[in-house]
């Protein structure tokens, strides 16, 4: 791994029910990922996914990049916008510290419609 | 809107949560997993642990039951109608397996207001029944002005 190297880019489309499969798996039953009416009663465009959910998808690219569960030492996000159910995700994910230790630093992004819900994420992975 | 500081440094008591092995897949499944370590049992023995392996964002699961006492504090004071996640940090020490019980406590780290937005960062720290500290998160919540 290089410093400049890109990790394999993440693509994934959460479906219609996939805000509800999260609640159930996470215990976030907040109405503004399940409630198209309620959603739209607060402001927002309908239904919005959980941005815990969208943070693990960028956990699963890091740790697909560093070769396993135990290799991602440290996730920080930020959430900006807003992910929306039936909407591709991207995540890429470049190498911008390598250490003499085997553990890098990669800066990923999470977007969606060619908007960032997810920036400046950073994450360090290596040996577990 | 003006933010109140006075529960800055207040701790919670430490809640422990059983981590169960379908609870797990079930959460792996929920994300999109097909790490065979997350879901199946032989392949995770076969691969020297005792039971599936937790991913690291399963943190927010066994951290939940802590975490949202602390949010919901009428002292930290948040409204939650105007309430937005702002950011997180996770720090992973050893790995979850089914069958560990992770006990974890929660500190307000901070409340600031900057540009009419509160900001209200919180602390967790999750430590296994062996005392290996597992995780410790950052949550920022952010208030908009009103």
């Amino acid at each position: 791994m290089q410093v400049g190297d890109q990790i394999a880019e993440l693509r994934v489309t959460p479906d219609r029910y996939l805000t509800v499969r999260y609640a159930g798996a996470s215990g976030d039953f907040n109405p503004i990922h399940l409630d198209e009416e309620f959603a739209r009663q607060v402001g927002l465009p309908g239904r919005i996914l959980h941005g815990l959910w969208t943070m693990a998808q960028v956990a699963r690219a890091t740790t697909d990049a560093g070769g396993g569960p135990q290799s991602l030492h440290r996730l920080a996000v930020q959430f900006r916008g807003m992910g929306l159910p039936e909407r591709e995700i991207v995540v890429r994910g470049t190498v911008a510290e390598v250490g003499p230790d085997g553990t890098a630093v990669l800066h990923v992004v999470a977007e969606q419609d060619g908007r960032a819900i997810i920036r400046n994420a950073e994450a360090e992975i290596g040996p577990s | 809107m003006t933010v109140s500081t006075v529960a800055v440094g207040k701790a919670y008591p430490p809640v422990t949560y059983a981590v169960g092995r379908e609870k797990i897949r079930e959460y792996a499944r929920a994300v999109g997993e097909s790490n065979p370590l997350y879901l199946d049992v032989d392949a995770a023995r076969a691969a020297g642990h005792p039971d599936v392996l937790a991913p690291p964002m399963f943190a927010v699961v066994y951290s939940a039951p802590a975490v949202t006492p602390a949010f919901f504090d009428p002292e930290v004071g948040i409204d939650f109608a105007r309430m937005v996640h702002g950011g997180q940090e996770f720090r992973w020490g050893r790995v979850v397996v089914a069958g560990d019980e992770v006990a974890t406590t929660v500190v307000v780290k901070d409340i600031s207001e900057r540009a009419g937005n509160g900001f209200f960062v919180f602390e967790s720290t999750s430590i296994a029944q062996d005392g290996e500290t597992v995780c410790v998160g950052t949550w920022t919540n952010i208030v908009r002005a009103a």
